[in-house]
């Protein structure tokens, strides 16, 4: 783990002819047409959270008709007749809000920030490369998700409206208009995807390429930062899922357009077909969408806790485990499907076994806290969060796993508690935490503490006020994606909690105006960033915030693994990767570790 | 009479009327501002002094077929609305007239431009039920649909020729929408209640007529000419009759319709030749 | 309405069994919720920082990371087993404890946005002369199993009856064998559970539970002869191009 003994470089002589230089280039292809990662990372960063802010406003919305059913939405005037005569909703359009909720979330929200912002950011600096393996590619990476995210939005304006058909898009509801009264929508639907697809895959390349290739000397596979570990991972379950999705949609299509018969049963066809190619590719879809958060997690958590992570080589394992796993469990969303039920019990043995790795590496977060020293920063607070919210989520996955227990909760609100606890009170809180970490790094600027702190606190409340009780409205029997629960007699007394989770809602989106007015405010008036804000090991702490363009004015050397804080008989509690083991300083930085020229005297202190 | 001479007849038709009327340049006539809906006065385009009317009776002979009951047990917002218990209007006979029967002008129409009107047709919803069950409109004329229950309707339209609607409406409220191009019949149901039928005939000219219970139906402000007409109805199907109407004429013709023609396929959806001049649809 | 996370009193005695896997479910994770979540609490506060006090320097420890895999390895597949016996006869049309060779034949086809229901009639054969359809409604005997052969006529839908603890999805091409026996009379929900179109939120239909001889009552006063049953060829969804002929009863 600390060994000083350096590896072979694995890079070309030719990478390092061009080390970090000023960019002199023009402002649109500096900034707007950049092939540089920094740039294309903060690029999907606006991007995701463009969408994220379109997810969430669907999501209220729909909140507003469980909330009020049947009641004119405030604002709802704006809309038209179509969707919302006279602000109320109409239950075709409250179908498209929930299909496009989680298409927008899913898809250009969760997976662009995690793949897209992470991958960029964190990769080539961690580690140690100039930049990614192919640049051009990374920058049509970006470039290709803005027409697709243009299509799902145009989708909304088109004669029939949004496809209503669910983010699951069952066929022969999603095959055939007569059924849905959506026409053009869910054709746009599936285009788009098809085309972000395009953009995960040549991500997903790039970042192979760049992780198993562009290595600093001495960064061995065991000393790469876990964010690294998961990203490479996840690239190998993108390249593999994301095809099989584009073949289910295009042949969505060709039943929709050219008069093909994949699932259209009266032609020979078999909705079923559909379900498997969907999950096949949609399970590991949703570990895609939480293993580069578990990266993170890590990071920040053995960062905070000024402590290494617990057990580095079982974390590895059991990223390793979760993504080999997931590729055989994909049937737990069709126990009920009609499948024959001794598939059931074969995936319902595979899904329970998923559940081992993620709970070792619960534990091993735990472990790392375990006799830490833990520094509340904002960052930190929130993988905290991420970590006790993910247990939640994990341990509602068993209740559903059990075939028989999922005869009453599918397709009730138990698994929607469940996928937002994954989803939100996992991944979104782990990309707080990683936004919080990492911005500084990347814009020069501090995200304000305090507006951070009351951020997490708010977020974090109103969000269990919200997603908790759906557990027990699921359990109540609340059946997914009705408009109107109380049309069902066994359903009616539950509308108080509906309102109630409404309300939290509300406040939720409202609590993340202080993000988002952090965000904006320190891009401009943010306290300056110096390099190593959060006193950490990894490499891109060495550079400059932000660092120059080429990142490295020579070839890093990394001397061991990246967690090393508070080892025992050194004053530091971090020892950076890049600082030499005989006492040497490192390139550019003063005797005393500080980086020449920094923004201001680092403390010793991580930033609180 | 075929089309040569349908042309000769209704150029020497038109002569007259322009001789007689002496006002429009030519057969095309002029936009008119605001025409009467279907089945009513068509307005200005047609000069009533040159037009003539065509009147009659649907009856049905023999026995008719028993009402079937409609079990509304499901929805007691409608089920409360009668006082007898509702049926299905597959084919409503009352004193050997046949009502719901669509009569409307197939071919013969001079080349004229019917304008749609701007006040629109109302398809209610009440007691689970559609109001009228056998609807005429004009190409472009306002449907305006209401639901009168106040509980979840949806109105699923199922044209071939026009693009079609598949709309909801969860509360009362009423929602407009309009067709674009003639066809005869289109089917209106709702999925939510699965005994609700409707038929809507859309034409691009207002001569189209629905017969009412005591079987009776009126074409009126039809230029003088040569007329196909044809009545349709959803069980027996259709038939047709040639009618002459001179100006300020005043023809009777009768349908006959009998239980025999039940189940023979009942054309919905057919593309129409609506002129003699013009093939297939506008 | 139940705000813990009891299970409303189920009304069939599979029910039961599956309830009882649930709460050995909430058991287990239960313990394991309140024990992760307060060693984290626990841990956050007495390890935060403290002025003279270092964070220990450990890359970990195998044996509690070979503890912490082998038991929830154990707990899930344990979990595994005891739910796979129950699963089968729920679900498995001749597994034993399964559907009872005498419970009656029904089918229900589902569509957009109702459910129609055949009955077999006197003679408790489906596709016979005495059989009779009804819509949204399902009528049966208490402490007597029935076997709906489901069906869809357009597209997925689910046929969900949560008191029973019973939901298959219904899928348009497939028949699908589900069984059921109610251990008390009365009146129970029916809904739809998968998303089906507009009016999937108000797909609702009732099961009537009746005393051992008031089915048969009710089953002689509904039947009408062939001509009103409807078969699922018949309702198929083809688009229309001629005027359907009626078939609903």
């Amino acid at each position: 783990m600390s060994t000083t003994q350096l590896v072979a470089p694995n890079v070309s002589a030719q990478h390092w002819a061009d080390p970090s230089h000023p960019d002199e280039r023009p402002f649109i292809r500096k900034y707007v047409f950049s092939t540089d990662h920094k740039v294309i990372g903060c690029q999907f960063m606006f991007l995701s959270l463009f969408f994220l802010l379109v997810g969430g406003l669907l999501a209220m919305m729909m909140r507003w008709q469980l909330g009020y059913p049947g009641q004119p939405m405030p604002g709802g005037g704006v809309l038209p007749e179509t969707m919302a005569p006279g602000g109320i909703l109409l239950p075709e359009f409250y179908n498209s809000l929930v299909t496009m909720h989680g298409t927008f979330m899913i898809f250009f929200a969760i997976m662009p920030l995690l793949v897209g912002m992470f991958g960029n950011w964190l990769i080539p600096l961690h580690v140690g490369a100039s930049d990614m393996a192919f640049p051009r590619l990374n920058m049509m990476s970006f470039w290709i998700t803005i027409p697709a995210g243009l299509i799902m939005v145009a989708s909304f304006f088109v004669a029939g409206g949004a496809s209503g058909a669910g983010w699951t898009g069952y066929a022969p509801l999603s095959a055939v208009p007569e059924y849905s009264g959506v026409y053009m929508g869910q054709k746009l639907w599936c285009i788009s995807l098809v085309i972000l697809g395009f953009g995960s895959l040549m991500g997903a390349v790039n970042y192979i390429t760049t992780i198993v290739n562009m290595r600093a000397p001495g960064m061995s596979w065991f000393r790469l930062p876990l964010p690294v570990w998961a990203l490479f991972i996840t690239s190998i379950l993108v390249l593999l899922a994301m095809p099989v999705l584009a073949g289910a949609l295009i042949m969505l299509l060709f039943d929709q357009l050219i008069g093909t018969s994949f699932f259209l049963p009266e032609t020979g066809g078999q909705p079923l077909m559909w379900q498997h190619l969907f999950w096949y590719f949609g399970h590991p879809e949703v570990y895609i969408l939480i293993l580069p958060a578990m990266g993170i997690a890590s990071e920040v958590i053995s960062n905070g806790s000024r402590k290494p992570i617990f057990g580095y080589p079982a974390m590895v394992g059991a990223i390793v485990a979760i993504a080999f796993l997931g590729w055989v469990v994909w049937g737990h969303h069709m126990f009920m499907s009609g499948m024959n039920p001794l598939l059931g019990s074969s995936f319902m043995v595979s899904t329970m076994v998923i559940a081992v790795p993620s709970a070792i590496k619960v534990f091993n977060w735990l472990g790392t806290m375990w006799r830490g020293s833990i520094h509340f920063h904002v960052p930190m607070l929130n993988a905290v969060a991420f970590v006790a919210m993910f247990v939640i989520g994990g341990l509602s996955g068993v209740f559903m796993a059990s075939t028989p227990v999922d005869i009453y909760i599918h397709d009730t609100y138990f698994i929607v508690a469940h996928l937002h606890y994954v989803l939100f009170g996992g991944s979104l809180f782990a990309i707080f935490a990683g936004l919080y970490y990492w911005f500084p790094k990347y814009y020069g600027r501090m995200l304000n503490p305090m507006l951070g702190k009351i951020h997490f606190a708010l977020t974090f409340v109103f969000y269990n006020l919200v997603f908790f009780p759906m557990h027990n409205l699921g359990l109540a029997g609340h059946i997914r994606r009705i408009y109107d629960p109380n049309q069902y007699g066994f359903l009616e007394p539950l509308q108080p909690v509906n309102t109630f989770i409404t309300l939290s809602a509300f406040l939720l989106g409202a609590a993340q105006l202080v993000f988002i007015f952090n965000l904006a405010w320190s891009l401009w008036r943010g306290q300056r960033a110096p390099a190593n804000p959060w006193n950490a090991n990894s490499l891109e702490w060495s550079l400059p915030s932000p660092p120059p363009h080429g990142n490295f004015t020579a070839m890093p050397h990394v001397y061991r693994g990246p967690y090393e804080y508070s080892v025992t008989g050194r004053e530091a509690d971090f020892w950076p990767q890049w600082e030499p083991p005989d006492g040497r300083p490192a390139p550019d930085h003063s005797p005393d570790g500080v980086l020449i020229g920094d923004q201001k005297p680092a403390s010793r202190e991580p930033h609180r | 009479m075929d089309l040569s001479m349908k042309r000769f007849v209704s150029l020497a038709v038109a002569a007259l009327i322009v001789g007689c009327g002496g006002g429009a340049d030519d057969t095309g006539g002029e936009a008119a501002d605001d025409a009467a809906g279907a089945g009513e006065t068509a307005g200005p385009v047609v000069n009533p002094d040159s037009a003539g009317t065509i009147t009659g009776v649907v009856s049905f002979e023999g026995t008719p077929p028993a009402p079937e009951p409609i079990d509304m047990a499901e929805e007691p917002t409608c089920a409360e609305k009668y006082t007898e218990p509702p049926v299905k209007e597959a084919a409503v006979v009352s004193d050997g007239n046949l009502a719901n029967v669509y009569v409307y002008v197939k071919e013969g129409l001079p080349d004229l431009d019917f304008p749609a009107p701007s006040e629109g047709v109302t398809l209610d919803q009440t007691g689970c039920h559609y109001v009228p069950h056998v609807l005429a409109i004009q190409v472009g004329q306002p449907l305006v649909i209401k639901n009168s229950d106040g509980i979840l309707h949806n109105i699923n339209t199922q044209p071939s020729q026009n693009r079609g609607f598949n709309i909801s409406q969860p509360v009362e409220m009423e929602t407009e929408r309009e067709f674009s191009t003639a066809e005869v019949m289109i089917p209106v149901k709702c999925d939510v209640h699965g005994w609700m039928e409707a038929y809507i005939g859309v034409q691009d000219h207002p001569y189209a007529a629905i017969s009412g219970t005591d079987g009776t139906f009126s074409l009126e402000n039809l230029p003088a000419g040569d007329y196909v007409i044809e009545a349709w109805h959803e069980s027996f199907g259709t038939q047709t009759q040639n009618v002459t109407v001179g100006a300020q004429e005043t023809q009777e013709i009768t349908f006959t319709f009998s239980g025999e023609m039940a189940g023979l396929p009942v054309p919905l959806g057919e593309p129409l030749v609506l002129h003699a001049d013009h093939a297939g649809v506008k | 309405m139940r705000w813990d996370w009891i299970l409303p009193e189920p009304v069939s005695n599979l029910g039961a069994e599956i309830d009882s896997i649930y709460y050995l479910i909430l058991i287990i994770t239960g313990v394991i919720f309140v024990v992760v979540e307060v060693a984290l609490v626990w841990f956050l506060i007495r390890y935060r920082r403290r002025d003279g006090r270092r964070a220990e320097y450990s890359h970990g420890n195998k044996t509690a990371e070979v503890v912490w895999t082998v038991i929830p390895f154990v707990l899930v597949l344990f979990i595994a087993y005891t739910s796979n016996d129950v699963w089968l006869k729920a679900k498995l049309a001749d597994h034993e404890g399964g559907a009872p060779p005498d419970a009656i034949p029904m089918r229900v086809m589902a569509k957009q946005f109702e459910w129609n229901v055949t009955y077999p009639g006197p003679d408790g054969r489906l596709d016979t002369e005495d059989d009779f359809a009804v819509r949204n409604q399902l009528h049966m005997p208490v402490d007597r199993a029935v076997r709906v052969e489901l069906g869809s006529d357009d597209v997925i839908h689910s046929f969900f009856l949560p008191d029973f603890r019973v939901k298959q999805d219904a899928v348009p091409g497939m028949m699908i064998p589900v069984w059921f026996e109610a251990n008390r009379t009365g009146e129970y929900d029916w809904a739809c559970a998968e998303l089906c179109g507009l009016g999937h939120y108000r797909m609702r239909a009732s099961v009537t539970v009746h005393e051992a001889g008031e089915f048969e009552q009710w089953q002689a006063s509904r039947g009408t002869p062939a001509a009103a049953r409807i078969a699922p060829a018949d309702t198929a969804g083809a688009q229309p191009t001629t005027s359907e002929s009626e078939e609903s009863a």
